[in-house]
């Protein structure tokens, strides 16, 4: 388990630009589940790695031994030496703890934004089987909530509901609120707060895999866009519902949001998605998309390869310490 | 997926029956909230999704004319979810993605942009 072990560590630093690269050139659906699936793949691949790389380092602790019956002077489960493994251990452990604290509060996070959220439609907060399971197939409610501002969003859980201040329903016309209704039920239909869900904690299992946050919640709207624009029949007018509704979110009397100092070469996600509308279908770069589906599907499997052979050279190592006479 | 208008389940023309109600600063009869919604809809479907909404106390009316005119009721007495409401939009930028928003912040460049693409005078 030399090589096999650091694989997963170190190829989600070139899976994931590719994975954003292919996302680019798939439509919006696809572009967000290839998204969702890598993050979670490389995500787990990397947690099996780091507990791995822990474990083995327990293990040459004299009490570690002897819990798994193991006898150290059998006990060399890869090329490198004793001395060498309890830093390898400890930092592997370190990281262990980062993903762990990073999850649990990236679950409060989401937890608390559920319940305020069920707060202000006046719910119980949803419990986490009403988060997981397919709503049923009648239509989400809508949620009126009395405020100037502009915000509109999808509640998930049970019942699923579309929440809506006054101030955004009155900046629309009525074709306009019919594509923000859509496109809200497309979110819900789709559990997309699973796919965010799944990519959050992924991320806080490896750096590297971070990006991939925004780029899956933009391709998510893409696709909830989409979805609406096919609904209402009309691209163009769900274009304008979604402009004039940022617009008058930005125009918002209250408390101004802090402006994210983005960089005025890069367009934000809100215009690219009113331009995906009002441009044709855009002609994906076939070979571009070729090389980076292949190039993705090979540093996937590379994982799962290298993940199963660290497992099993793991298993090995243990038995023959173990005094088994298969191992 | 077929999705004509009129296959399409009752709850979505509540829905927009309410937004349009919601979107209006005064009560409205059927005739008005058929125009608002614009949706194909024939009087009838709106005077039975208007009934409907009435039944459940969602919307109050008040005898117009010969017609009724509707408004949305705020279902929470004291105002108690308009203010939970505020405390939560509050939270400005500190937000989960949990909640997926039809729209996020724009940048000042965003703006222009947009503006540009909607051909709308700044």
């Amino acid at each position: 388990m030399t090589l096999a072990v650091w694989a997963p560590l170190l190829l989600p630093l070139l899976a994931a630009p590719l994975a954003r690269r292919l996302a680019e050139q798939l439509a919006p659906r696809a572009a967000a589940l290839v998204l969702a699936a890598t993050a979670a793949a490389l995500g787990a691949a990397t947690l099996a790695s780091l507990g791995l790389l822990a474990v083995t380092g327990l293990l040459h602790l004299p009490y570690g031994a002897a819990l798994a019956h193991l006898s150290p002077a059998h006990w060399h489960p890869g090329r490198l030496s004793d001395p060498e493994w309890a830093p390898t251990a400890v930092l592997a452990a370190t990281a262990l703890l980062a993903v762990g604290a990073l999850a649990a509060r990236a679950a409060r996070h989401q937890y608390a934004d559920l319940r305020r959220a069920r707060a202000a439609t006046g719910d119980a907060p949803a419990g986490l089987r009403a988060l997981v399971r397919r709503p049923g197939p009648a239509a989400p409610a809508l949620t009126v909530l009395t405020d100037d501002r502009a915000d509109a969003y999808a509640l998930p859980g049970r019942p699923p509901r579309i929440v809506a201040t006054t101030g955004m329903l009155a900046a629309l016309t009525g074709p306009e609120r019919a594509a923000l209704l859509a496109h809200e039920r497309a979110h819900l239909s789709g559990r997309h707060h699973l796919l965010l869900a799944a990519t959050e904690y992924a991320a806080a299992c490896h750096p590297a895999l971070r990006p991939l946050r925004p780029a899956l919640g933009y391709h998510l709207e893409r696709w909830a866009d989409e979805r609406a624009a096919a609904e209402v029949g009309d691209r163009a007018l769900t274009a304008r519902a979604i402009g004039r509704a940022a617009l008058a979110a930005a125009r918002a009397p209250a408390p101004a949001p802090a402006r994210s100092p983005r960089l005025a070469a890069t367009a934000g996600p809100v215009p690219r998605r009113v331009r995906a509308l009002l441009a044709a279908p855009a002609h994906p770069h076939h070979a571009l998309r070729a090389f980076a589906a292949l190039a993705l599907a090979g540093c996937l499997t590379a994982t799962t390869c290298a993940t199963a052979e660290a497992g099993h050279d793991f298993h090995r190592a243990v038995e023959t310490a173990q005094g088994d006479p298969t191992g | 997926m077929t999705d004509t208008p009129a296959r399409r389940p009752a709850g979505e023309l509540e829905a927009q029956v309410l937004a349009a109600l919601w979107a209006a600063d005064r009560p409205l009869t059927p005739q008005q909230v058929q125009q608002a919604v614009t949706a194909d809809l024939a009087r009838t479907t709106v005077a039975t999704i208007l009934a409907r909404l009435h039944e459940k106390g969602t919307v109050a009316r008040t005898k117009a004319g010969r017609a009724f005119a509707y408004t949305p009721t705020v279902q929470d007495a004291d105002g108690l979810a308009a203010r939970r409401m505020r405390t939560e939009l509050e939270r400005g930028r500190d937000r989960s993605t949990v909640l997926a928003r039809f729209v996020s912040d724009l940048s000042d460049e965003d703006e222009r942009l947009l503006r540009d693409l909607l051909g709308e005078q700044p």
